[in-house]
C-alpha cells in the first residue's frame, strides 16, 4: 500500500476547490449548504490520508468529531433555513440583505 | 500500475465529477443525490486507507442521516429546476475563476514538497479496537463534550423550529 | 570654607520659599525679619569667604554642586565659580540689597501683599546671587533668566493698575529680545567650543587669536543681552517705566543690582571681548551714546524717579565706556560706588514720597529741607557723589573710567566729560527743585510732611557714609594711594591678552582729574543760582526742550515701529496662514477619514456571497504571500 501522500493532498484539495466554487455560484442556500459538506469532506479525507501517513490515530479521532460537528451543524443549519423560508416564502441568497449597514 | 491504483483513480474521478455534478446541476433533488454518490466515493478512499470504522460511520452518518434531512428539507419547500434563482453570468464567471485561482495557487505551493511515501509499519491503526483504545484513553473529555454538543444542537433545532 | 559658598544661595531660596508660602498666616514682623534675616545672613557668609580671599595665594575657586546636563561632549555641570570679581558683586549684592530689605520693611509696611513683596525679593537676592556665581554661562543664563522675571513681577507689584502692568510686560519683553541674542550666542559658543563653562571657553577662544570671526560674533551676541539687561540703546526705553514698581525696588533692581548684570557678563568674559576689539569698539560707542542720551532726557524731566531712571541709563552708559576701552576694574568700581549712590537717591527719593503721601512731581515739592533733615543731607552726599566731586565714591570711579578713555582715545574723554557735567547739572537741578525754595504742594501734604522713621533713615545713612568713603578702596596711585581695588581684581583681569590698564601715568591723569572735578563743581554753582528759587513754569517747552520732555520721541517711534505693526501681521497671518493652511489641513484629514469610511461602507452590501467571495480572495493573497514571497 504505497501510494504517494500527494495524491492524496491534490484530490482533496480539488474537491475542497469544487466546493468553494459552489459557494460562490450557487444562490439556493441549501445548495450553498451542501457544498460547504463537501468542504468538510475534502479536509476529513486528507486528514485520513495523513493518519495513515504519519501512523497517528489522533488524526482519525480529529476527523470523527469533524463528523459529531457537521451533523449537529446541518440540524440546525437547517432549521434556520427553514424558518427563514417560513418568514419570506425564498431561500435565495441574494435577497436576504437584511445585514446591510 | 497495480490495483490499488487503478481503484484510487476510479474512485478519485468518481468523487470529482460527483463534485462537480453538485454544483453545476440545475435541480436540487439531483445535486443531493450526486452528493451521496460522493460521499460513497470518499468512503472508498477511506477503506483504501484501511480506515474501517471511519468508512462505515461516514456513510451511516453522512448519508444515511444528514442527506435525508437534507431531501427531507428540499422536498418540504417543494423546490424544483424552474424555481430555482440564478445568479449573473459574470458572477458564476468570477466564481468559478476564483476558485480556479485558489486550487493553482495551493498546488503550486505544494509543488514543492517532496513526494514521500507511506511509513512501512503496520497499517492497523484504522482498526476500530485501535480507534476506541486511543478515543477512550486520549480523547474522553471530548468525547463527552460532544454529547453536550448535540444536546444543545437539539434543542436549539427545536426551538428555532417552534411556531411561535 | 569656600565649599560652603551655597549658603550664600541658599539662604534666600528658603527666604523666598518661606515669605511666599506662608504670606498670609506670618505677621508681618515675622515676614519682615525672615525677609531681612536671609540677606543678612547671605551678607555675612560673603564677609567671611571675602576675608579669606584677602588672604595671599588665594586662587579663584570652583564648587561643584552636580551634574546638570549632560549631552554627548557637552557637558554643563552646577558649578560655582568664586572669585575675587565673584566676591565683590556678592558683597555689593548682598549688602546693599540687606539695607534696601530694611527699609521696605518699613516703606512697605501698609501694603497688603507685604509678604509676597519680600518672596518676590528674596527670590530676586537668589537669582541675582546665582548669575554672579555661576561658572559657567548656562548657569549665569539661569539667573539672567530669574532676574528678569523678579523684575516682572516687582515692577506689576500692584497689578491692579493696568499700566504697571504694561510697563512690566514691557521690560520683560524688551529683556527677552536681549535674551535672544545671548541665547544665540551661547548656542554659537556652544557649537564652536563645545563647552560653556567659563575656563574652558576662555582657554580655547585664546587659542584662536584676535582675528577670528567666530568670537566677533559671540561677543557681539552677548553685547545684545546686555544691552537688553542693562537698559542701552535701543533697548533701553524699559527703565523709565519701570518706575512704576515701588521705590524700594527701583532702588535694588534698576540701580543697584539687576542692571549692572550685563557689566557683570561682559567683565566676567573679558577674555573674549579682549580678543575681539571690533567688539569693544561697539560697546565703548554704545555706552557712550547711551549715556549722553539719557542725560540729556533727565535735563528736563518732573518726575523724581523718572529723573533718576535716567541718570541710572547713563551711568550704566559711563560703565560700559569704562568696558569698551578696556578699564574692566574701573567699571566694576563705578558699579559699587554707582550701587552706593543710586541705591542712596532712590531710597531717599522713597523717603521723600512717602513724605508726600505719594507725590513724585518735583514741580508740587519744595522747601522740603526743614522738615526732612536727614533725607536732606544724604540725599546731597548722593548727589556730590555722582557728580564726581572730589572726595566723594563717584569722583575716584568715574576718573578711573574717563582716564582710561583718554588714554584710548581723547575724544572719547571729551564727550564722557559732557556726559559727567550734564550728569553734575540735572542731579543738581533734582536737589535744589525739590529741596530748596518754597513749598509748592498743597496744603494736604504740607500737613503730611514729616521725616521718615528710623528703618527707613538708617539705611539712607549707612549708604551716605558708604558713597562718602566707598571710593577710598580705589584712589589712583597718581593721587598717592594704593588703588586696593583694582589690586584686589587684577588676578581676575590678568587671564587675557595684554591691555594697558589705566595704571597711573603721572601727570597726564592728574590734569584731567583736576580739570574734571573743577569743571563738577562749576556746574553744581551755576545749577544753585538757577534752581535755588524756582517757579515752576506753565508755558510747554519749544524746539529742543520739546524733545527732550518728550524723551526724544523714541518711544512713538519704538511704537510706530514694532507695537503697532505686530497685531497686524498677526491678523494677516491668521487670515492667510493659519486658517487655509493649517486649520485646513487638520480639518482635511478629517473630512478625508469620513469620506473613505463612507467608500467603505459599500463593502457591507449584505450579501453573503459577496462576503464569501471576499473571503476567497482574502486567502489566495495570503497563500501567495505565504509561500511566494516570505
Amino acid at each position: 500500500m504505497d501510494m504517494p501522500v500527494n495524491d492524496y493532498i491534490f484530490l482533496s484539495l480539488a474537491l475542497f476547490c469544487i466546493g468553494v466554487m459552489g459557494v460562490l455560484i450557487r444562490r439556493n442556500a441549501i445548495i450553498i449548504f451542501m457544498c460547504i459538506e463537501i468542504m468538510l469532506n475534502a479536509v476529513n479525507l486528507m486528514l485520513v490520508a495523513f493518519s495513515k501517513f504519519h501512523h497517528n490515530a489522533s488524526a482519525q479521532i480529529f476527523v470523527f468529531f469533524i463528523m459529531v460537528v457537521a451533523a449537529a451543524e446541518v440540524s440546525v443549519g437547517l432549521a434556520i433555513i427553514v424558518m427563514v423560508y417560513r418568514h419570506s416564502h425564498t431561500v435565495d441568497v441574494g435577497l436576504m440583505n437584511r445585514l446591510k449597514h | 500500475m497495480n490495483w490499488q491504483e487503478i481503484i484510487f483513480w476510479i474512485l478519485a474521478v468518481l468523487a470529482l465529477l460527483c463534485a462537480i455534478g453538485v454544483v453545476t446541476s440545475r435541480s436540487p433533488i439531483n445535486s443531493v443525490l450526486f452528493l451521496i454518490m460522493t460521499f460513497f466515493a470518499i468512503a472508498g478512499h477511506y477503506l483504501l486507507l484501511n480506515a474501517q470504522f471511519l468508512a462505515v460511520v461516514h456513510i451511516i452518518v453522512y448519508a444515511g442521516a444528514i442527506m435525508v434531512l437534507f431531501l427531507f428539507v428540499i422536498m418540504m419547500m417543494n423546490m424544483n429546476a424552474d424555481t430555482e434563482p440564478q445568479k449573473s453570468q459574470l458572477v458564476r464567471f468570477a466564481g468559478v475563476i476564483s476558485g480556479g485561482i485558489l486550487l493553482v495557487v495551493v498546488l503550486a505551493a505544494l509543488k514543492k514538497a517532496d513526494p514521500a511515501l507511506m511509513s512501512e509499519k503496520s497499517t492497523d491503526i484504522g482498526l476500530i479496537s485501535n480507534l476506541g483504545k486511543v478515543l477512550f484513553h486520549e480523547f474522553i473529555v471530548p468525547f463527552e463534550l460532544s454529547s453536550v454538543l448535540f444536546l444543545s444542537a437539539m434543542v436549539g433545532a427545536v426551538l428555532i423550529g417552534k411556531k411561535n | 570654607m569656600v565649599q560652603y559658598v551655597w549658603l550664600v544661595l541658599l539662604l534666600p531660596l528658603l527666604g523666598f520659599l518661606v515669605t511666599g508660602i506662608w504670606r498670609n498666616r506670618l505677621s508681618k514682623t515675622a515676614i519682615a525679619m525672615t525677609g531681612c534675616g536671609t540677606v543678612l545672613g547671605s551678607f555675612l557668609v560673603s564677609c567671611v569667604l571675602f576675608f579669606q580671599a584677602l588672604a595671599p595665594g588665594f586662587r579663584s575657586t570652583q564648587v561643584h554642586l552636580f551634574n546638570f546636563i549632560s549631552v554627548g561632549t557637552l557637558q554643563i555641570p552646577f558649578d560655582f565659580q568664586v572669585d575675587q570679581l565673584t566676591l565683590v558683586f556678592l558683597l555689593i549684592i548682598t549688602g546693599v540689597g540687606f539695607l534696601i530689605h530694611l527699609y521696605s520693611a518699613s516703606y512697605m509696611r501698609t501694603d497688603a501683599g507685604y509678604g509676597r513683596y519680600f518672596s518676590y525679593l528674596n527670590l530676586f537676592v537668589f537669582s541675582m546671587l546665582l548669575l554672579v556665581l555661576g561658572a559657567n554661562y548656562v548657569i549665569l543664563f539661569i539667573g539672567w533668566e530669574g532676574v528678569g522675571l523678579c523684575s516682572y513681577l516687582l515692577i506689576g507689584f500692584w497689578y491692579d493698575r493696568n499700566d504697571f502692568n504694561q510697563a512690566a510686560k514691557k521690560a520683560f519683553i524688551m529683556n527677552r529680545i536681549g535674551d535672544l541674542g545671548f541665547l544665540i550666542g551661547l548656542f554659537l559658543m556652544i557649537s564652536r567650543f563645545s563647552s560653556v563653562s567659563f575656563g574652558e571657553v576662555f582657554a580655547q577662544a585664546s587659542a584662536l587669536g584676535t582675528h577670528s570671526g567666530v568670537l566677533v560674533a559671540i561677543t557681539l551676541l552677548l553685547l545684545v543681552g546686555a544691552v537688553g539687561k542693562s537698559a542701552q540703546i535701543p533697548l533701553y526705553t524699559w527703565l523709565p517705566d519701570a518706575m512704576a514698581g515701588p521705590t524700594p525696588v527701583s532702588a535694588l533692581i534698576h540701580a543697584a543690582t539687576m542692571v549692572t548684570a550685563g557689566i557683570y557678563m561682559i567683565a566676567r568674559s573679558h577674555v573674549l571681548y579682549s580678543l575681539a576689539p571690533a567688539t569693544l569698539n561697539v560697546v565703548a560707542l554704545i555706552g557712550l551714546a547711551t549715556a549722553i542720551l539719557a542725560a540729556s532726557i533727565a535735563l528736563k524731566q518732573y518726575d523724581i524717579k523718572k529723573v533718576l531712571a535716567y541718570s541710572t541709563v547713563s551711568q550704566l552708559g559711563f560703565m560700559f565706556l569704562g568696558l569698551g576701552v578696556g578699564a574692566y576694574g574701573a567699571a566694576v568700581f563705578h558699579v559699587m560706588t554707582h550701587a552706593f549712590f543710586k541705591a542712596l537717591l532712590f531710597l531717599g527719593a522713597g523717603s521723600v514720597i512717602h513724605a508726600l503721601g505719594g507725590e513724585q512731581d518735583i514741580r508740587r515739592m519744595g522747601g522740603l529741607r526743614r522738615k526732612l533733615p536727614v533725607t536732606y543731607w544724604t540725599f546731597l552726599v548722593a548727589c556730590l557723589a555722582i557728580s564726581g566731586i572730589p572726595p566723594f565714591s563717584g569722583f575716584f570711579s568715574k576718573d578711573a573710567i574717563l582716564a582710561a578713555a583718554y588714554r584710548e582715545q581723547p575724544l572719547l574723554y571729551y564727550v564722557g566729560l559732557a556726559g559727567a557735567l550734564m550728569t553734575a547739572f540735572y542731579m543738581f537741578r533734582l536737589f535744589f527743585i525739590t529741596f530748596h525754595g518754597d513749598f509748592r504742594g498743597t496744603e494736604e501734604s504740607a500737613r503730611h510732611l514729616h521725616e521718615s522713621p528710623p528703618a527707613m533713615t538708617i539705611p539712607l545713612v549707612l549708604l551716605a557714609l558708604l558713597s562718602f568713603l566707598g571710593g577710598w578702596v580705589g584712589i589712583p596711585s597718581s593721587l598717592g594711594g594704593k588703588d586696593l581695588l583694582g589690586n584686589f581684581l587684577a588676578p581676575v583681569f590678568r587671564g587675557g591678552p595684554a591691555i594697558p590698564m589705566p595704571v597711573a601715568g603721572g601727570n597726564t591723569d592728574l590734569v584731567l582729574m583736576i580739570v574734571a572735578a573743577a569743571l563738577s563743581i562749576a556746574v553744581v554753582f551755576w545749577t544753585r543760582s538757577l534752581y535755588r528759587q524756582y517757579k515752576a513754569e506753565t508755558t510747554p517747552g519749544r524746539g529742543l526742550v520739546r524733545w527732550l520732555e518728550h524723551k526724544w520721541y523714541v518711544d512713538e517711534l519704538y511704537d510706530f515701529l514694532f507695537t503697532r505693526p505686530l497685531p497686524r501681521l498677526s491678523n494677516w497671518l491668521e487670515r492667510h496662514v493659519e486658517s487655509p493652511v493649517i486649520d485646513g489641513a487638520v480639518n482635511g484629514m478629517g473630512r478625508m477619514v469620513q469620506w473613505g469610511s463612507r467608500k467603505i461602507r459599500l463593502i457591507q452590501s449584505g450579501q453573503v456571497g459577496l462576503y464569501i467571495f471576499g473571503m476567497v480572495a482574502g486567502a489566495i493573497i495570503l497563500f501567495l504571500i505565504a509561500f511566494f514571497l516570505i
